[in-house]
């Protein structure tokens, strides 16, 4: 059916044919049909145009769990499900995800396409970090790939943005836990510089992100908040915690009903809202044990919030520079603080090594904020685009929705291989996104 | 644990309602044409809800085939949920008899003879409850889809006769009207939004109706006063519309 659709970000908003399967005979059905292109869309929450082509597939029906080692925790599952609904079944017996971001509104299949990355990158790496194997329906047929068998199709299918093809059946390894609490410290920096200090200070915790007030200038350029964590064990847990350590957070939901004018997102409100964060802790630090959902996902408590950014959309900047480029990440933040254009959320994050062909993730900091489209955003992203490019850092492809495809071609620095894998699997092209076209991944030169 | 056994296995709505029952604890035997797919589905259920899941070869228009099916499931199940269903495609069911007859064969005469062995067995036990889904397609026939209206609209008059028969016996029949649904069957239809329903508030009102043994369950209530609208047009102006 013929539906106007857009991701996250509401921008764009394009017009595509959407179909669902529920059973393989139901994909190969759609694969059978001639068309000129496709592309796989999960829960929709990758931020630009990475799933929106001219014929999406939806695979939210395609959701059923196959096998569940309790004993080991290994975890098999088509690639609809989201990690929402794969949290309620392991989390009750012992197992969290290996890796999560900040949302759990995602599929497992986004969530390889776009190999995401958690607060513990540092200590466990990206999601691929714990693929056993997948299934891939490619233009050659329904194919199992792992990191020792059919290799080439796995790594380009971690971080390859489902142009490799349909991504079907996926088994991970889990992470033990004891309880479903983390037991939290909240610290607070006064700028960029103490930030990034308390990031090496604290880099034994698995998990860890800070919150960053990018408008602020001068002496609290950069104040932020590191919330660091650790899955609590039972002694660390209240008494009445104690009594069910495993329990489901309870499932509460506020939610934007409509868009809201995009005046809401004035540089004054920005300002409140990082500055009531901020203020929030009168002590320097907060210790204490919370449910997994507020730590992991505070944004999901309300459902929708994308739509705080008006009706005209928003767009998630997020790039990574290599840890030798402290500079670099200085000079970005003060560009785009002066410009005052963003953000209601901005996220600092240091990465731990990681080798992939095509994952965004590499040791450095990364930095996410959103910017609500407005006239003359996407030159000004163009310019912050060379400065990435300058300082030797790309941007995150589940979050673009404008990069030029020189800069995509000169920060990936093995896309050219990528693009041959693809090539090999999606030999027509078949498979492909308003993203793959504007980065010229798929498109044709002979 | 109680059991409910869902015919028509594989479908959106199907799928919904299995997952509420799990849910709520109840040990689910699913039956359609196609086994191998309910596999996927099987596991699915008893990882997720820890209940025991089975899967049934059945064919609705195998109507010889139907009482030794019934014969074979073990337990006998609780509750029976009729959901198999065919649209069809009306224009060519009006040339095509292969078609037309497959729609009615469907939705009415298979739904009849799987039923029959079923109230049957209910009857005599003097317990379980049937849950047939028909459709408010049933209440008018529409040039548009009126071969399957009017299948669905025998099989709701069958639920309600057999309701009626039943009611002396102890077993409880409910009719579930759904109203427009977002699944496959429809995926191809413009459907008004306000209207439409998902299969999980499909479901979720399944297992409340049942509950609360209702007799004729309009999953959004509103679709009870526009078929009554619908129905009260009077037919030398409903037959020059064009629905």
């Amino acid at each position: 059916m013929q539906k106007r659709l857009a991701n996250w970000g509401n921008y764009p908003v394009v017009s595509c044919e959407e179909s669902t399967f529920s059973r393989e005979d139901q994909l190969q059905a759609l694969l059978d049909t001639p068309s000129s292109s496709l592309i796989a869309r999960g829960n929709g929450r990758c931020y630009g145009d990475a799933s929106l082509g001219a014929h999406s597939i939806s695979t939210l029906k395609y959701d059923k769990v196959l096998h569940f080692d309790v004993a080991e925790g290994i975890f098999e599952c088509q690639a609809g499900i989201t990690l929402d609904q794969v949290l309620d079944i392991i989390v009750p017996k012992g197992w969290f995800l290996p890796v999560t971001p900040g949302t759990k509104f995602i599929t497992i299949g986004g969530a390889v396409a776009s190999d995401v990355h958690g607060k513990n990158h540092h200590v466990d790496g990206a999601f691929s970090n714990h693929i056993i194997d997948m299934e891939v329906i490619t233009s050659r047929g329904p194919l199992t790939c792992s990191p020792h068998t059919e290799a080439d199709l796995f790594w380009a299918t971690c971080g390859g943005m489902g142009l490799t093809g349909v991504i079907t059946r996926v088994r991970f390894r889990l992470k033990k836990i004891a309880t479903s609490y983390i037991k939290q410290r909240q610290i607070k920096a006064r700028n960029l510089e103490e930030v990034i200090r308390l990031f090496e200070e604290y880099k034994h915790y698995t998990y860890s992100v800070a919150w960053i007030d990018c408008l602020q200038k001068g002496d609290s350029f950069g104040r932020s908040i590191l919330i660091v964590g650790e899955h609590a064990q039972p002694e660390d847990l209240s008494g009445q915690q104690r009594q069910a350590p495993l329990q489901l957070p309870e499932k509460k939901k506020l939610t934007v009903p409509f868009n809201l004018p995009s005046f809401v997102l004035n540089t004054l409100t920005v300002k409140a809202f990082n500055w009531l964060y901020y203020a929030k802790n009168t002590k320097r630090e907060i210790n204490n044990v919370v449910s997994y959902e507020p730590f992991f996902y505070p944004l999901d408590a309300f459902l929708h919030w994308n739509r705080g950014y008006g009706k005209a959309g928003f767009v998630q900047y997020q790039f990574v520079l290599p840890l030798e480029q402290k500079d670099g990440l200085v000079a970005i933040l003060q560009r785009i603080s002066s410009k005052g254009w963003g953000s209601f959320l901005a996220v600092l994050k240091v990465f731990g090594k990681q080798d992939s062909l095509i994952s965004f993730p590499m040791e450095g900091y990364t930095l996410a904020l959103d910017f609500p489209v407005r006239k003359g955003l996407l030159p000004f992203l163009d310019e912050l685009d060379a400065l990435v490019l300058q300082y030797g850092g790309r941007l995150y492809l589940s979050k673009d929705a404008r990069m030029k495809q020189e800069v995509f071609w000169q920060s990936y620095p093995h896309v050219q291989r990528f693009a041959e894998i693809v090539k090999q699997y999606n030999h027509t092209y078949r498979f492909r996104s308003l993203q793959s076209d504007r980065l010229q991944l798929t498109i044709n030169n002979e | 644990m109680p059991t409910v056994l869902i015919l028509g296995a594989g479908s959106d709505m199907a799928v919904a309602i299995a997952r509420r029952f799990a849910a709520a604890k109840y040990d689910i035997q699913l039956a359609a044409r196609n086994t191998s797919f309910l596999q996927a589905q099987q596991q699915d259920l008893h990882i997720r809800y820890g209940v025991a899941a089975s899967s049934h070869a059945f064919d609705a228009l195998d109507f010889n085939s139907h009482a030794a099916f019934y014969e074979s499931l073990e337990p006998r199940p609780h509750i029976t949920i009729c959901v198999f269903g065919y649209l069809g495609d009306q224009e060519l069911g009006q040339t095509n008899w292969q078609e037309a007859s497959r729609i009615l064969h469907t939705n009415y005469t298979g739904a009849v003879s799987i039923l029959n062995v079923v109230a049957n067995d209910y009857a005599a036990r003097r317990q379980g409850m049937i849950i047939g889904i028909s459709s408010v397609a049933g209440e008018r026939g529409r040039q548009s889809n009126y071969l399957y209206g009017s299948a669905k609209a025998g099989f709701t008059a069958y639920l309600s006769g057999l309701r009626n028969r039943l009611f002396h016996q102890g077993v409880h029949v409910m009719s579930v009207q759904p109203g427009f649904v977002y699944t496959r069957m429809t995926e191809g239809l413009q459907l008004p939004p306000l209207l439409t329903a998902q299969p999980d508030d499909v479901a979720q009102a399944i297992l409340k109706g049942g509950a609360s043994r209702k007799n004729v369950l309009y999953v959004k209530w509103f679709w009870r006063y526009i078929m009554l609208i619908i129905k009260s047009i009077p037919e030398f102006i409903f037959k020059k519309l064009k629905l």
